[in-house]
């Protein structure tokens, strides 16, 4: 029966498998038979092969089954896609996803006790080592505090400089989150990309700070060093380069049926998942809340800048690598403003007992080589207090609490790390989803261990 | 953005937080714990960071722990958020939280002894040896 009724369909068909037609050949047992495709796709079917409507997430056996199916998987902590030395305790069924635990401590080089160790001077070499991928905001935050526990106002154009600095600074940060994560996913050419782009930013940080990463450039009371000769050609150069680049992502990635079957409906961390888990930064704006400490408690002049808070709603992976390069959009807006309006002036705050003084003036006055001596001996000092104070860095909000004691160092040093927070989702979005989906889930966090660690 | 300071007794600190979470404080952003070693009488200071996302504001508690037990509630049932955090606190200072789910140590190896944020554990108390050396 079965064989007669194929035998029909092939006759009816237009398909013709090899050598069919000359008979003594059941279409049963050809590859082509069994391949064959319809001739008109139904238009629903068409949508979701091309990536326009996608129907996942996928939803796991409800069944639960005996514990010796389970098994429990050590992912990392030296798996590529882990971003530094995470390691996850993944519990297993099949290849579904059940629990996690992350384990953490394995870049643990102890910087909060090393921190009540150094001066306040030279608290930036410390700070700017946590989070290596966005050092300037470490910096920034660092000396945010220091400033606010001195009661001192910098210049203005030591707070453009830093504006200007630290968001070149997310631009690059969120250029690796993207290079990373397409990496994750498979898509290789966005790493070659992404890191491409990156490196011309890095350029315009050596030519300016002296390093690549870790510049120890924004300190308190002021940046290190004046903006370079040429700077603006350098930004100009940046600025017509990048949008540029984010287009060529776009037409990549943006309407890839396969980056958005991977990305979409999956991980969905909602609004309140983040509130309870203290989630900030671009996965609280990728469930739809807009919330930025760039406009709710603006630091060093950012409230100044024209500049909009991009929020999407569908609190996926997707939406969490999207938002990033809205953010760099956005982020390019700031820099050009900053630029063009960049004041004239002094660059690190005039007061002998923070500031030191000009190299050329210890050659003439006692004074200053008196000053000059006691700030890199003994460093300034820092009045009783405790402050926090929290910028939004590109992976959430990082503040920094200082106890201080009235001397030089402070009494506690303690940096709340916006990774070492948001690793707590993790549990959160893997479980109850494939293992091909936790890589991606990892990814779209943007976990810096350097910062979850300190 | 509006910032308050509240200084609360150990014992009152989670009817306190509960109080505050009612009023539209969503989110713990930062526990830590101060080591006041030889300075105040009760030795470490327990340090909570809210966040009220809808009111646009921070509140900050101060609560003082007793020395004899250096215990305190856990805070993870009111926000989930708060568990890495407690753990750190109690690897860094050794203080525990009473409640909590997990209480291991986060940073340091599971067979650490000592609690390395503690004024008393000094910088560099640990000698290191690095393999190959030149002996001097």
């Amino acid at each position: 029966m079965m064989e007669e009724k194929e035998h029909k369909d092939f006759q009816d068909s237009e398909y013709w498998a090899t050598n069919a037609e000359q008979g003594g050949w059941s279409l049963a047992s050809t590859d082509e038979g069994n391949q064959k495709m319809d001739i008109e796709e139904p238009q629903e079917e068409l949508n979701i092969q091309m990536g326009k409507e996608v129907l996942d997430d996928y939803i796991g056996r409800e069944e639960i089954s005996s514990e010796d199916d389970r098994m429990i998987v050590n992912m990392g902590p030296q798996h590529p896609s882990t971003h530094g030395v995470l390691r996850l305790q993944v519990e297993l069924e099949g290849e579904i996803v059940r629990r996690v635990k992350p384990v953490i401590g394995y870049l643990h080089t102890g910087m909060e006790k090393t921190g009540e160790s150094l001066t306040y001077s030279q608290g930036c070499t410390n700070t700017t080592r946590m989070d290596y991928l966005a050092p300037l905001f470490n910096e920034l935050v660092f000396s945010l505090t220091t400033e606010k526990l001195l009661n001192i106002e910098v210049p203005e154009r030591a707070k453009q400089i830093r504006i200007l600095m630290t968001e070149l600074n997310r631009v690059t940060s969120h250029l690796v989150a993207l290079a990373t994560g397409g990496m994750d996913i498979g898509a290789i050419s966005m790493m070659i990309f992404g890191f491409r782009e990156r490196e011309m930013i890095l350029n315009f940080f050596e030519k300016t700070t002296g390093l690549r990463m870790n510049h120890n450039y924004i300190r308190p009371g002021g940046v290190a060093a004046d903006l370079p000769d040429g700077w603006k050609k350098d930004i100009q150069e940046i600025l017509e380069e990048i949008p540029k680049k984010l287009k060529d992502y776009d037409q990549m990635l943006l309407d890839n049926p396969i980056w958005n079957g991977r990305l979409r409906n999956v991980g969905i961390l909602t609004t309140q998942e983040c509130f309870d888990l203290g989630i900030t930064g671009p996965s609280l704006r990728a469930s739809g809340y807009e919330w930025d400490l760039r406009k709710v408690e603006p630091y060093s002049g950012i409230e100044k800048f024209n500049f909009d808070i991009p929020v999407l709603e569908d609190s996926d992976v997707f939406s969490r690598w999207r938002i990033k390069v809205l953010e760099i959009q956005e982020s390019l807006k700031i820099i050009e403003q900053a630029m063009e309006t960049m004041p004239k002036g002094d660059y690190r705050v005039d007061d002998k007992k923070v500031t030191p003084p000009p190299r050329k003036r210890l050659d003439e006055s006692m004074e200053a080589l008196i000053h000059h001596f006691k700030l890199f001996t003994e460093g300034f000092k820092v009045p009783e207090g405790e402050a926090y104070v929290a910028v939004e860095s590109p992976r959430g909000e990082l503040g920094c609490y200082i106890v201080s004691d009235g001397s030089s160092t402070p009494y506690k040093m303690h940096i709340r790390a916006p990774s070492f927070c948001n690793l707590q989702a993790l549990p959160v979005i893997m479980s109850n989803s494939p293992i091909a989906d936790a890589v991606a889930s990892i990814a779209s966090l943007d976990p810096v261990i350097g910062d979850v660690d300190r | 953005m509006e910032e308050q300071i509240y200084n609360i007794p150990a014992d009152q600190l989670r009817s306190k937080v509960l109080e505050l979470r009612n009023q539209g404080y969503e989110m713990l952003v930062d526990l830590t714990v101060v080591d006041w070693y030889r300075k105040r009488d009760d030795r470490f200071e327990l340090v909570v960071n809210l966040l009220s996302l809808s009111k646009k504001k921070r509140a900050r508690i101060l609560s003082n722990i007793s020395n004899e037990k250096l215990e305190c509630e856990s805070l993870t049932d009111i926000y989930p958020g708060a568990n890495f955090y407690e753990r750190e606190a109690f690897d860094m200072y050794g203080v525990i939280f009473s409640g909590h789910p997990d209480l291991t140590r986060i940073l340091m190896p599971d067979d650490w002894v000592g609690h390395p944020l503690r004024k008393d554990f000094g910088l560099g108390k640990i000698p290191v040896q690095f393999k190959n050396a030149p002996k001097v």
